[in-house]
Formats: structure tokens, C-alpha cells, sequence
């Protein structure tokens, strides 16, 4: 297993295959529902693994990319009438057009400091999207139009399931392609010493820029999915909670690891389900779950797994 | 002045004093361990909860407040002692999550234990406000600043005067030097997280008169507090102080005269402000990284 897991074809196709199966062994409706979330949180932290895994720059404000997708979607669709295809790719240029503004300076940060100001820029978002009630419906949140493309729509949760799954293997790809791109080296490099890589030549603001702007466009594509899929949307997916939770999700199946990003994004987002028999104890559950990952499993399941099999991660 | 903006002044001082408590105790555990404490909110909110339920039951408001701010300087400890002590191997982002991951079983914990409704304290000493060139001023505020100022200056004096202080100052320099000469860098952190919860604590017990608490005002408290102490100086304590007041005032202006839909929005403005144009702060020291 491990070993078709060390190659980047072999764990694509790992992927694929476990992406193929998983509805039939799961087929009830609300098996494909959480499956489906799954999938969407998993998009996101494959993007976000690139920015927090390999170029080593902690983003606490994700969930705010995620929301300018979902909300674009939403309002642009639902209350303008546009083509939710077109009103994706709206609110991807926007994601991109917000990361690529503030990257340089907000980057060139470092640490606790890098931490606080794109949590602050998540927030600032977040507040936006409850207060201009207007145009968002505020804090109780808005309706969402179902996902049309050319007169078919995606309306069975089988449908939702295929195309997030098929989303979610492309993206993989563009990351796993990525990684092993010069580029990959580069934000590693980035990663292991900044200056040293500076120092060689390496154009380090530029890649942490590029690699920023890439994890946003790849949060908010995943954001519209979600708001159509779901069909109600409150500024609760785009807040601090949210941010939290994709961190810890990159960080629980281990960093610098495509498909661990992947497999936290599973446990994460299935654990609640598992936890809801706990009734109120939930949240204090949670918290002692992603404390207990942090002590124990400092490097993640994924990485902390590969090592115990005696092979090394790709 | 005009008596509308020195209401807007006084409302800000009050809760900036707050948020500078909230910030000095991010200092306090920043300077001992490097480590930000995303948990320092729940503080304030077990201080507020507790005090509540304690003087519900019967105990003597001034008791139930003190037993409630020892309670949270526990629970600091504990934070320590079975979230961070063991976590050896863990990087600064897996640290931070272990906090934020305290954060959340404190919050589901103080759901449980308490409940889930908004509650009130009655205030220190009397409810009537004082009026001053036309604007009001709840006797509270008048505890808020002289207690935030009795703390500012006994934590000087602790830092300034005693062996205690001068070796937590010692450690968090350089940890190894004071190690040499006696000081156990480990109490040093565990002091810093009492610290830290009790001062969390006291800020709200401080605050609930004025602001009503419930099990999850601990998240916006917290982050405010940690606005604060970078707009001072990460690890400055007459950072942490004016950082508050910044805040404060700066939120309590804007919600008056600009929008107060955005309140909460001005504290994390004013942080991607100063992180871009003065990473340090205000008070921070600047520093060159070696390679």
C-alpha cells in the first residue's frame, strides 16, 4: 500500500479508486451529504496545504476566500441571474484579485504576525458578509439557486458527489504537479530557509505571492461548489471557526502531504457526524481530538503513518 | 469636547482597559514561551461564568469573584501543564492549534458545566452614573481603570522590584543564561499561564456588569486582546496597556461615528495597518534576525 502511495501516479490512481468506491460502500443519501462535504473541505486543503505545507506561511483567514466564492456564487446567481458557471469564475477572479493585493505585504510578514494579519483579513471578511444584510441576507444567511450548466443541473446527491470528486482529483493533480515542479522546489526552499533561497536566486516573495493567490482561487472555487450544494448560506462558513478548521485539518493529516490534507479534511469534517452522539460534549470532544493529534502526532497522521511503514512521503 | 465624543471615549477607555488585561496576559506567555495562547479569551469568559454561578449560589460577590479568578489561574496551569509541556515535538503552527484546540474544550466545557444564556453581574458599587461635562460614566468604568492601573503597576513593581520577576524576565531573554544561573525555565512558563488566566479572569469579572457574558464570548474578547497586544508590541507590557486603549478607543470612535455595524471590524483594520506599516508595534522592539 505504501509503496503505491510513494508514487505520484500510483496515488492518483489510489485516489480515484478509493474516490470510485466510497459511494458504494456508502450509499445511503446522507452517506453521499457528508462524503460530498468532505470533498469540498478536501479542495480547500489541498490548496492550502501548497501555501501552509510547502511554503511554510500559516494562513488563519482561509475560510474568507471560501466565503467571497460562495457569496459570489450566491448572490450573483440567485439574486442577479447569472450563469453559476460564470458567477464561479467571478468569484475566483475576486479571491485572486483580494490575495494578490494583499499578499506582498501581508507575506512579508512573519509567524505569530503572519498568523494575526490573515486572520484579521478572514475576519474583516467575515464581518462584510454579515453586515451588508442587504445583499447577503446578514447573519441569518441567504438561499442559494441550484448549479445549472447548459439547461442540466445538479440536483441528486450523486451528481454533487462525481463532480466534487472529479474537482477534487483534478485539483490533487494541479497540486501533486505542482510539488514536484520547479516551482515545488522553490517553496520548499522557501520553506526550509527563506534567505538562503533568496540568496540563490530564488524570487522568494514572488513564489509566496503566487503559491497565496493559487491556495485562495482554489478555496473559493470550492466555496461556490459548497454554497450551490448546500442551497442556504451563512457568513459562519466564511469566519474565524471556519479558517480554524481548515488549518487544523492540513495540519491534523499531516503538512507537506497532498493526500494527508486529503485524509484530515475526511476525519474532520466525519468526525462531528460521529460525535453528535456525544450531544453536548461535542465541542469539548473536538477540542481534545485536535489537542491529542497535536501532542501525539506532532507530523500529522499521514507523515507519522508513512515513517512507522519505513518509507518516506511524496 | 463635545459631550457626545466624550462618551465615545469614555465607552472606549472602558473596554480598552479590558482588552489591554486580555493583552498583557498574551504578553505575559508570548515573553515565557514564544507561544501565543489563542485560549487567553476563555479566561475571561470562565472568570465572568464563574463569578455568576458562584455568586448565584450564595458566596459573597468579592469571593466569588476571587475564587473565580484562582479557578482560571488552574486551569492556565493545567493549559500548560497537559496542552503544551507535553507537546515537545510540535511546531509553532501545531502549538498553535493545541490552544485553539484548548479554546474549543473550554468553550464545550463551560457550555456543559454552566449553561448556554447571556448573564449579568450587578456592578461593584452602585448602578447611578456620573455625569461629566454632560457625558455619563458608570461607576464600573472607574473600577475598570483603577484596577487595570493597579495591575499595570503591580506587575512593574513584580517585574521591576522582586527576584520572581527578574527571573521570569531573565528566562524569557534567554532561557538557557538563566538556566545557569538557577532559574527553572519551566516554572517560569507555568507562572506566566497562572498569570495570564488570572488576568483574563479579572477582566470578566471586570467587564460582565457592563457587557452581559455567555460561553462563547471568550473567541471575540480573546482576539481583540490579541489586536491589542500587537498593535503595542508583542511582548510589551506598557504595550499591552496602550495597545487596549488604541483599540478600545479607536473601536468606541468609529462605532460612534462612522458605523457601527463595523465595530468589530476596526480592531483587525488597525492590526493590518500597523503589521504592514510597523510590524513591531508601537512599542516593540526591532529586531534583526540572524541567519
Amino acid at each position: 500500500m505504501s509503496a503505491i502511495l510513494s508514487g505520484r501516479h500510483g496515488g492518483l490512481l489510489l485516489l480515484a479508486l478509493v474516490l470510485a468506491l466510497l459511494p458504494l460502500a456508502f450509499p445511503s443519501t446522507y452517506a453521499l451529504d457528508v462524503l460530498t462535504n468532505v470533498g469540498i473541505a478536501a479542495i480547500v486543503c489541498v490548496g492550502l496545504n501548497l501555501l501552509i505545507g510547502y511554503a511554510g506561511q500559516i494562513s488563519l483567514g482561509h475560510a474568507g476566500f471560501f466565503g467571497i466564492g460562495a457569496y459570489s456564487s450566491a448572490i450573483l446567481v440567485t439574486n442577479e441571474g447569472w450563469p453559476p458557471l460564470l458567477a464561479m469564475l467571478t468569484g475566483m477572479a475576486l479571491s485572486g484579485a483580494l490575495a494578490f493585493a494583499v499578499a506582498r505585504p501581508i507575506l512579508a510578514l512573519r509567524g505569530h504576525y503572519l498568523a494575526m494579519a490573515t486572520l484579521g483579513l478572514g475576519i474583516i471578511v467575515s464581518i462584510v458578509l454579515s453586515q451588508e444584510v442587504a445583499l447577503t441576507g446578514g447573519p441569518d444567511g441567504m438561499p442559494v439557486d441550484p448549479f445549472t450548466v447548459a439547461g442540466f443541473e445538479l440536483a441528486t446527491p450523486r451528481a454533487w458527489y462525481v463532480t466534487v470528486a472529479l474537482s477534487l482529483l483534478v485539483v490533487t493533480w494541479l497540486a501533486l504537479n505542482l510539488v514536484d515542479s520547479p516551482i515545488g522546489r522553490a517553496l520548499r526552499a522557501v520553506h526550509g530557509a527563506e534567505i538562503a533561497a533568496r540568496v540563490c536566486g530564488v524570487d522568494t516573495a514572488g513564489y509566496k505571492v503566487m503559491v497565496f493567490v493559487l491556495s485562495a482561487v482554489i478555496a473559493s472555487y470550492a466555496g461556490s461548489l459548497y454554497a450551490h450544494f448546500a442551497g442556504w448560506l451563512t457568513p459562519d462558513e466564511a469566519g474565524f471557526l471556519r479558517s480554524i478548521q481548515f488549518v487544523t485539518m492540513v495540519v491534523l493529516g499531516g503538512m507537506a502531504s497532498t493526500y494527508g490534507a486529503i485524509v484530515g479534511a475526511a476525519l474532520l469534517t466525519a468526525l462531528p457526524q460521529f460525535l453528535t452522539v456525544f450531544h453536548d460534549y461535542e465541542q469539548v470532544m473536538l477540542g481534545a481530538v485536535m489537542m491529542a493529534t497535536m501532542i501525539f502526532l506532532p507530523r500529522g497522521l499521514v507523515p507519522t503513518l508513512a515513517a512507522r511503514l519505513g518509507r518516506r512521503e511524496g | 469636547m463635545s459631550a457626545t465624543l466624550l462618551q465615545f471615549v469614555f465607552a472606549g477607555l472602558t473596554v480598552g482597559a479590558i482588552y489591554a488585561l486580555i493583552a498583557l496576559g498574551f504578553s505575559l506567555i508570548y515573553n515565557a514561551s514564544h507561544l501565543i495562547n489563542f485560549a487567553q479569551g476563555e479566561f475571561v469568559m470562565l472568570g465572568g461564568l464563574a463569578t455568576v454561578f458562584l455568586f448565584a449560589a450564595g458566596l459573597p460577590l468579592p469571593l466569588a469573584a476571587f475564587v473565580s479568578i484562582l479557578a482560571a489561574a488552574l486551569v492556565g496551569v493545567a493549559l500548560y501543564l497537559f496542552g503544551i509541556a507535553p507537546a515537545k515535538g510540535a511546531t509553532a503552527v501545531g502549538l498553535i492549534i493545541i490552544t485553539i484546540g484548548a479554546s474549543i474544550l473550554l468553550k464545550g466545557l463551560a457550555g456543559v458545566v454552566f449553561d448556554r444564556n447571556f448573564h449579568t453581574l450587578p456592578p461593584i458599587s452602585g448602578e447611578e452614573p456620573l455625569v461629566i461635562a454632560g457625558a455619563t460614566l458608570a461607576p464600573q468604568s472607574l473600577w475598570i481603570f483603577g484596577v487595570t492601573a493597579l495591575v499595570a503597576l503591580l506587575l512593574w513593581l513584580f517585574f521591576a522590584r522582586t527576584l520572581w520577576g527578574k527571573a521570569m524576565l531573565a528566562a524569557a531573554f534567554n532561557p538557557l543564561a538563566a538556566e545557569l544561573v538557577g532559574v527553572d525555565p519551566r516554572r517560569v512558563v507555568l507562572a506566566s499561564f497562572a498569570l495570564a488566566g488570572a488576568l483574563g479572569a479579572l477582566a470578566g469579572y471586570l467587564i460582565t456588569p457592563l457587557a452581559p457574558t455567555h460561553f462563547q464570548v471568550g473567541t471575540m474578547l480573546g482576539l481583540k486582546g490579541f489586536a491589542a497586544a500587537i498593535v503595542g508590541g508583542l511582548g510589551s507590557g506598557p504595550g499591552a496597556i496602550v495597545g487596549g486603549l488604541v483599540v478600545g478607543l479607536a473601536e468606541s470612535l468609529a462605532a460612534g461615528y462612522l458605523s457601527s455595524a463595523y465595530k468589530d471590524a476596526i480592531a483587525f483594520i488597525i492590526i493590518l495597518l500597523v503589521l504592514v506599516l510597523r510590524p513591531s508595534g508601537l512599542f516593540g522592539a526591532k529586531t534583526i534576525e540572524r541567519v
